[in-house]
């Protein structure tokens, strides 16, 4: 395997808040094309690392490479070049609510593409109709949809732009099971048809198991297991069987009671 | 030593807290100048800080002009002085009421909004979406805001001088009895260029540093309603203290020399 497989790699990435470390020596490989899901607890770092890799938050220590290319330290104009190749599914949507659901959609390629407003518009429809939603929602607020509509708008504004590289935070949750199993769904014959390569992150096991080609889990800041997600079941690590079924025993302890 | 290590930590907490306002600032006002810029997103600002904001400002400097014509004269009538009434209403109102009163007001009405609507945005992961979308959230957000504020305060106080002369006049004309046309020439024989100016800069200023804060507090805000609601007492606080102590300073300037 030579680096070029890995459309993302990260290397010893680590973050403290005020003291406290989030990600202690994370190391992560993403193949290109490949549908990776980081699985783990709430507050074991999920967030912070995606966060880390897309450039939203600067890491203490590490390297990010995207497409061999190290994204840590990397001038503005350069970052933004980088940026240009995501596209991320945020958890609640992050919907620009003072703008009707089409502008959002459109929002990337009208922003970073210089497509018209009359285009823009076209495309978004087209966007939308693509995520199962009619035309009629493009006029609509975001504030008027429901959460379910939100995720697929927010899914279209992600895929606007033809990323190479799509980012899916929790998108699941808050979600009814039936919704839950549309947004997989979406998921995947988004990623299919972009062909691009996904990073989801994620504690809901049963759409870790549709969306994924991979799962790495994480915990206390560390990767502590990655493989096909068709060995998950057989992982032989005691935090991964306790995490995928759910048992409150097991060498995960939550911070239950404490002070 | 406890003392001293008190008065050491809010010392440094205070050289951090201007520190960081300094980088904002300098960031924001690169992001001002140079392109893209969102002509439409600061026609919307102007409309909101100006537009919107016109009917409270009229109001304060009708009054102010009416209360500041009825106080002269319970003044300066003991000295046999009421003439220079004109003179006074007009020489306050463009000089120092108008730009103050006019900029606390739209302190408490734009800044506010502004650190509220930012700060949800933060919050949201709205601002996080926008880096993702090829968007700078400081020429987004922050830009339109602050050339809004600078361009738009000088006008409303500029209306806010008619107004509040207007006031004075309504009182000294209809209820104390001075000749309309003697009123009025001795409001224009007396008003000086710079009376106006003076007041038009200092509304600039106000204009600029009330969106500054605004941005800051709500773009920098943590955490989830109680968050959003402190950066919104923040940031009229911080814009009000701001607005009285460059007051003094542009007042300084003015007219050290100039009696």
């Amino acid at each position: 395997m030579t680096e070029i497989d890995n459309k993302i790699e990260v290397r010893d990435l680590r973050k403290a808040f005020s003291g406290k470390v989030v990600l202690d020596g994370v190391d992560l490989d993403v193949p290109r094309g490949e549908s990776l899901v980081v699985i783990g607890g709430s507050g074991t770092g999920k967030s912070v690392l995606i966060k880390n890799i897309i450039g939203i938050i600067h890491p203490d220590r590490g390297s990010i490479k995207v497409d061999g290319e190290e994204a840590v330290g990397m001038k503005a104009r350069d970052r933004e070049a980088v940026t240009a190749k995501f596209g991320m599914l945020f958890q609640g949507g992050a919907l620009f609510d003072s703008l009707p659901v089409w502008e959002n959609v459109a929002f990337g390629l009208m922003a970073g593409h210089g497509t018209s407003r009359v285009d823009g518009k076209e495309i978004a429809i087209e966007m939308l109709r693509q995520v199962g939603l009619a035309p009629a929602v493009a006029e609509l607020s975001p504030s008027e949809l429901s959460g379910g509509m939100q995720k697929r708008v927010g899914l279209a504004r992600a895929i606007a732009t033809k990323p190479e590289i799509l980012f899916f935070d929790e998108p699941t949750t808050g979600l009814d099971p039936i919704m839950a199993d549309i947004i997989n769904d979406l998921i995947l014959q988004c990623v299919r048809e972009l062909g691009a390569t996904a990073l989801s992150i994620t504690h809901d096991m049963i759409s870790a198991r549709k969306i994924a080609d991979r799962v790495a889990m994480i915990h206390a800041g560390k990767i502590i297991w990655t493989g096909a997600i068709s060995e998950i079941d057989h992982s032989g690590n005691p935090y991964v069987d306790q995490f995928i079924n759910g048992r409150a025993e097991g060498p995960i302890q939550m911070e239950i009671g404490k002070p | 030593m406890g003392f001293l290590a008190a008065v050491g930590r809010a010392f440094i907490a205070f050289l951090a807290g201007t520190g960081r306002i300094a980088l904002f600032t300098g960031n924001s006002v690169m992001h001002c100048v140079r392109p893209p810029i969102y002509p439409r997103l600061i026609v919307r600002q102007m409309i909101e800080v100006g537009y919107y904001s016109l009917p409270v400002v009229g109001l304060t400097a009708v009054f102010t002009g009416m209360v500041l014509a009825l106080q002269s004269y319970t003044g300066f009538s003991r000295f046999n002085a009421e003439s220079v009434i004109a003179n006074v209403v007009v020489l306050s109102i463009t000089r120092e009421l108008a730009p103050v009163l006019a900029g606390l007001m739209v302190a408490g009405r734009i800044g506010a909004a502004m650190a509220a609507e930012i700060g949800t945005m933060r919050v949201t992961e709205q601002i996080d979406a926008l880096s993702t979308l090829s968007t700078n959230p400081f020429k987004y957000l922050v830009a339109p805001r602050l050339i809004a504020g600078l361009v738009t305060l000088p006008l409303c106080v500029l209306a806010a001088d008619v107004i509040g002369v207007f006031g004075g006049y309504l009182v000294s004309v209809h209820k104390l009895g001075f000749n309309p046309a003697i009123y009025l020439k001795s409001t224009w024989d007396f008003l000086e260029a710079l009376d106006v100016i003076s007041g038009l800069v200092k509304a600039g200023v106000f204009g600029f540093l009330i969106s500054l804060m605004g941005c800051y507090h709500g773009y920098n805000s943590k955490g989830g309603a109680q968050g959003v609601g402190a950066a919104t007492t923040n940031a009229v606080v911080s814009a009000s203290v701001l607005i009285l102590s460059s007051n003094y300073l542009i007042t300084e300037a003015f007219f050290s020399t100039v009696p």
